[in-house]
């Protein structure tokens, strides 16, 4: 009897040495199966090439009053306008109108490394925040600033949106006045 | 992948019940990875099946990744590999497994395909299952051919260049059919824009294959290293966990080794020659392929011998593609009624002799062809005079046939004048100028040297020490036979057609082979051969 | 004067007409490389020092098409720019190199060594404003300065020779560093017109005349300026351009190769667990 008991204690010794050995091996190779996919999955991330196309520098002498340029930065447009004077009242003026994301038109033209930026030149990402388009000047537009055609988003001169889908206002790139006549982006 | 015999799969819930009517792939898996009844015998030679799927896995998901960042254009070929390497998040790392990954996959590979060829797994029923690995086996090689172009290296336009050249080798279609595959008279552009498609395609078109080849199996069973059917039920074990777990650790160790080339020998196996750009103005000073297919570099250079009416250039090329082509045909080369070659003790030593012969003739694929592996004499008589009188005379002939004539006649002619040396210089087919010297003290010294150049170089040693003032020069080189790289070759590759052609026919018609077990399970329970897996 | 060749002679030589390559090369000498050893790393003031030798001497002739500035900061790079906090005054402090343990990464962008090799650079490129070609200042996104516009332009400035690209160059010859080593300190002073002797270069003339000279260039961390230090240190900085995962593929390789052999073990406890009762 006793005998009995012994060898049943030892057979179920036995299986738990058994299922440990099956557990381990399975769960350390299912460990090695999740290591092998991180780098699968890392490679579609932007290559360190892609990450560091940082800067794009730009020369306002060229860009008139009331015109703008689309630099290219990373790979994406970035508006940088020349504003008149009217437009410059304009934003000024809808610091306190009814805004979805608000912010007035002097936080708008922070340069990146904190200083204060000057009225006149305003520097844009020029995707709309809604699905990525690129807005139009004017045309279109109820508040005299930018109007995307994808969606009909309408944007005011500092680039805030007023009306349409878009959630946030056009972004801030981000640059530095190298002289009085020269920004870097990034 | 249907097995012989019933299914065994019971679906256990509603969901897998209802499935199983609508598309049985439950039952399918089931039956072909984990009922299926595996003989109880296979050895270690067996789990490299199991290694070449994950090399085809490996080979494909490295392949797609890199082919999101690679540009298949002659410009940017080799800086795209560049920037993978360097700037591609782990794309050192996924380069590596798929440049490695090919290596593994044919040695993988050859190592099946000898298990195969020492088992006789080839043999009735499974004719159709070695061809179709066959099959696979030439898609390998053409896909690591076309991907070795992508990297566009030396080696990589050379060895393009050169493979190409070889079905040009063809006769009447064969400069049609090389310009076709090139997209123009060499290798540029277009070339290696295809050749990228192609490699893309070709890894799915193998994956297709072995689906048949696993198929195919599935429908005659597997062999065993007794090479007995399976007769009943004992003789087998079901494929999971069994086969699968004794698959999945040697396959682990495959990788280990796998893992050893990728991150401390990645560029071992490869030739410093592809990190140079390709440049089609300048040939490396050595064109070799990559190690998997030296076997055959050799067998194609081992032709440096016209055959009749086949010129040395066809001759290698139909040869090398014959090599492979044999492959095919061996199911019905091979008489012996027994499979395995366990019982076959002569058969044994031919089959080891073979896999030795592929050895070297891998090795002397990857050598000078000149390379002389023997030590021979080689010497040179020069004669030459000093002072005397130099006399002319032109040779004419009807045509070549009858130059020999001609040659005698004014060597005699200019001997009748009372020349001492004479000596003929051709100048066309049946132009020529004899020249005699009369008088003067004939000079006589004999040089010695162990190779061709070694003994040019004492040639021209002598030739500057006499100088300008020797009017006459003559120099009689005695090179004996010399057993070099290519004689080797030679030897070997005959040896490689000889195993296929004469000695599997005869042998299996002729040996006695040793006594054959009646089942799987004698030899495993207590038999001699207990020991062997 | 005449020389003749007998007909047989003449065939027989056919025969053997593949002879040897001419001038075999004599084997480079073996330098101990830290990065010779399956652990071993990169020794960074080498690769620092080394890249000052290619940018003072070989960078006048030889391009590196493949690397850009900003590859000298990214991690593993010479000039990788960590902030390390020092345990006596709890001051982070700047830390050129991965340092022993911790260390916070200095992203590329933020690295002023890395920037100002970038900077000092004049790179040709086209002016946005007026699409001319024009010369500016160097960004760390840049690839490294190429000294002639195209191969053409290469030979020209080099009697034929072209200035072979360095990018992977100890990859991409046989023998690898130590070639490279040898072939710098090679020169026996033995010249030929345009071509110079060096019994490790196959063929033992090069073009290239000997491009180090003691005390040419000026180290800041007082190793010696000699040829022979010049000359290892740049191999090493082009070991390092070559192979600039080095450090890392090996460090995974360790983890990869435990946790293979760990799985073995466990996969053939398995294995035999399953066969236990089964004979085979």
């Amino acid at each position: 009897m006793a005998e009995a008991q012994a060898g049943a204690a030892h057979a179920e010794q036995e299986t738990t040495r058994r299922d440990f050995i099956y557990i381990a091996a399975g769960s350390v190779a299912a460990v090695g199966a999740a290591a092998t996919i991180w780098p699968f999955v890392a490679q579609m991330n932007p290559a360190a090439d892609t990450r560091a196309l940082s800067t794009t520098e730009v020369d306002l002498t060229a860009i008139e009053i009331g015109q703008q340029i689309k630099a290219m930065w990373q790979g994406k447009p970035v508006f940088v306008r020349h504003r008149t004077a009217a437009e410059i009242a304009s934003a000024q003026r809808d610091d306190f109108a009814n805004l979805k994301d608000p912010q007035s038109d002097a936080e708008r033209l922070v340069q990146a490394d904190g200083q204060a930026g000057r009225p006149e030149w305003l520097i844009l990402q020029a995707n709309c925040t809604h699905l990525g388009c690129v807005p139009t000047f004017v045309e279109g537009s109820s508040f005299g600033g930018w109007f995307c055609p994808c969606h009909g988003s309408d944007y005011d001169t500092s680039g805030r949106i007023r009306r349409g889908p878009a959630p946030r206002n056009l972004d801030v790139a981000p640059y530095v006045y190298l002289s009085d006549t020269s920004i870097r982006i990034g | 992948m249907k097995i012989h015999g019933h299914s065994t799969y019971e679906p256990q819930s509603g969901f897998t019940r209802w499935l199983d009517k609508r598309l049985p792939i439950v039952r399918l898996t089931h039956d072909s990875f984990v009922a299926y009844p595996t003989p109880r015998n296979l050895n270690y030679w067996w789990t490299f099946g199991a290694m070449l799927a994950l090399c085809l896995v490996v080979q494909i998901v490295t392949g797609i990744v890199l082919a999101m960042h690679y540009i298949p254009h002659v410009d940017f070929a080799f800086a795209s590999v560049q920037r993978i390497e360097r700037d591609i998040p782990y794309g050192w790392l996924i380069q590596n497994m798929h440049a490695v990954g090919a290596s593994m996959f044919f040695l993988a590979v050859y190592i099946h395909m000898f298990r195969g060829l020492y088992y006789g797994s080839y043999k009735a029923p499974r004719e159709l299952l070695w061809i179709l690995g066959c099959l696979i086996y030439a898609l390998m090689v053409a896909t690591a051919f076309l991907g070795y172009t992508l990297p566009w290296g030396q080696m990589s336009f050379w060895g393009a260049t050169v493979i190409t050249n070889i079905l040009g080798a063809l006769p009447l279609v064969g400069e049609s059919i090389q310009v076709w595959i090139r997209g123009g008279g060499a290798i540029d552009q277009p070339t290696l824009n295809r050749f990228f498609s192609l490699h893309y395609l070709l890894p799915f078109v193998i994956a297709g294959v072995v689906a048949l080849h696993i198929w195919a199996l599935h429908e005659a069973g597997q062999n065993n290293p007794t090479g007995v059917d399976v007769k009943k039920k004992e003789d087998t074990v079901p494929f999971t966990p069994h086969a699968t777990l004794k698959d999945l650790f040697a396959t682990s160790l495959f990788v280990i080794l796998f893992a050893v080339f990728i991150f401390y020998m990645p560029d071992a196996l490869g030739h410093a020659d592809n990190f140079i750009p390709a440049n089609p103005l300048q040939t490396p000073p050595e064109i070799v392929p990559e190690w998997y297919l030296l076997p055959f570099y050799a067998i194609l250079r081992a032709f440096d011998f016209n055959i009749g009416p086949i010129d040395s250039k066809l001759a290698g090329v139909l040869a090398m593609f014959a090599s492979i082509g044999i492959l095919f045909v061996l199911p019905w080369l091979d008489t012996s009624r027994v499979r395995s070659m366990r019982y076959r003790p002569i058969a044994r030593q031919f089959f080891i002799i073979f896999v030795v012969v592929c050895v070297v003739l891998g090795w002397c694929g990857g050598q000078n062809p000149g390379r002389i592996l023997v030590p021979a004499t080689f010497s040179a008589t020069l004669n030459w005079t000093q002072g005397g009188q130099v006399i002319e005379q032109p040779v004419t002939s009807q045509g070549a046939a009858q130059w020999d004539e001609a040659e005698q006649a004014a060597r005699a002619s200019l001997t009748e004048q009372g020349a001492g040396m004479t000596a003929v210089q051709r100048a066309g087919a049946d132009r020529g100028t004899a020249t005699g010297v009369i008088g003067g003290a004939v000079q006589t010294r004999t040089v010695t040297a162990h190779s061709v150049d070694e003994l040019e170089a004492q040639i021209n040693g002598v030739t500057e020490e006499v100088g300008q003032s020797a009017p006459f020069f003559q120099v009689e080189r005695r090179i004996p036979f010399t057993f070099t790289v290519t004689t080797l070759s030679q030897i070997m590759t005959a040896y490689y057609f000889l195993f296929f052609l004469i000695i599997l026919p005869i042998l299996g018609l002729r040996e006695t082979p040793g006594r054959v077990p009646d089942t799987i399970a004698k030899p495993v329970i207590g038999g001699e051969e207990a020991g062997a897996s | 004067m005449l020389r003749a060749f007998t007909a047989a002679a003449a065939a027989v030589v056919a025969l053997v007409g593949a002879a040897f390559a001419a001038g075999e090369a004599e084997h480079p000498e073996d330098h101990p490389y830290s990065f010779d050893s399956p652990v071993g790393g990169y020794d960074m003031g080498a690769v620092q020092r080394g890249f000052q030798v290619y940018a003072q001497v070989c960078a006048a002739c030889h391009g590196m098409d493949h690397l850009a500035y900003r590859h000298l900061g990214e991690k593993g790079g010479p000039f990788a720019l960590y902030r390390v906090r020092n345990h006596e005054t709890g001051e982070e402090e700047l830390h050129v190199g991965a340092p022993a343990h911790g260390g916070h990464f200095v992203d590329v962008v933020d690295n002023p060594y890395v920037r100002s090799i970038a900077e000092a650079a004049v790179i040709s490129d086209v002016d946005p404003n007026t699409g001319q070609l024009t010369d500016r200042p160097g960004r760390i996104s840049d690839r490294f300065r190429a000294p002639f516009p195209n191969e053409t332009a290469a030979r020209a400035a080099n009697g034929g020779a072209y200035p072979v690209d360095l990018s992977v160059i100890t990859s991409a010859r046989h023998g690898g560093a130590d070639y490279i080593r040898s072939l710098l300190i090679g020169y026996d002073g033995e010249s030929e017109g345009v071509l110079y002797h060096n019994p490790y270069f196959p063929g033992g003339w090069i073009a290239m005349p000997p491009p180090l000279s003691e005390g040419m260039v000026a180290y800041a961390d007082g190793s010696p300026t000699t040829v022979e230090q010049y000359a290892t240190d740049v191999t090493h900085f082009l070991q390092w351009a070559a192979d600039p995962h080095m450090e890392e593929r090996k460090r995974t390789g360790i983890v990869v190769l435990a946790f293979l052999i760990a799985l073995s073990v466990l996969l053939w406890l398995s294995y035999k667990q399953v066969w236990r009762n089964e004979s085979h």
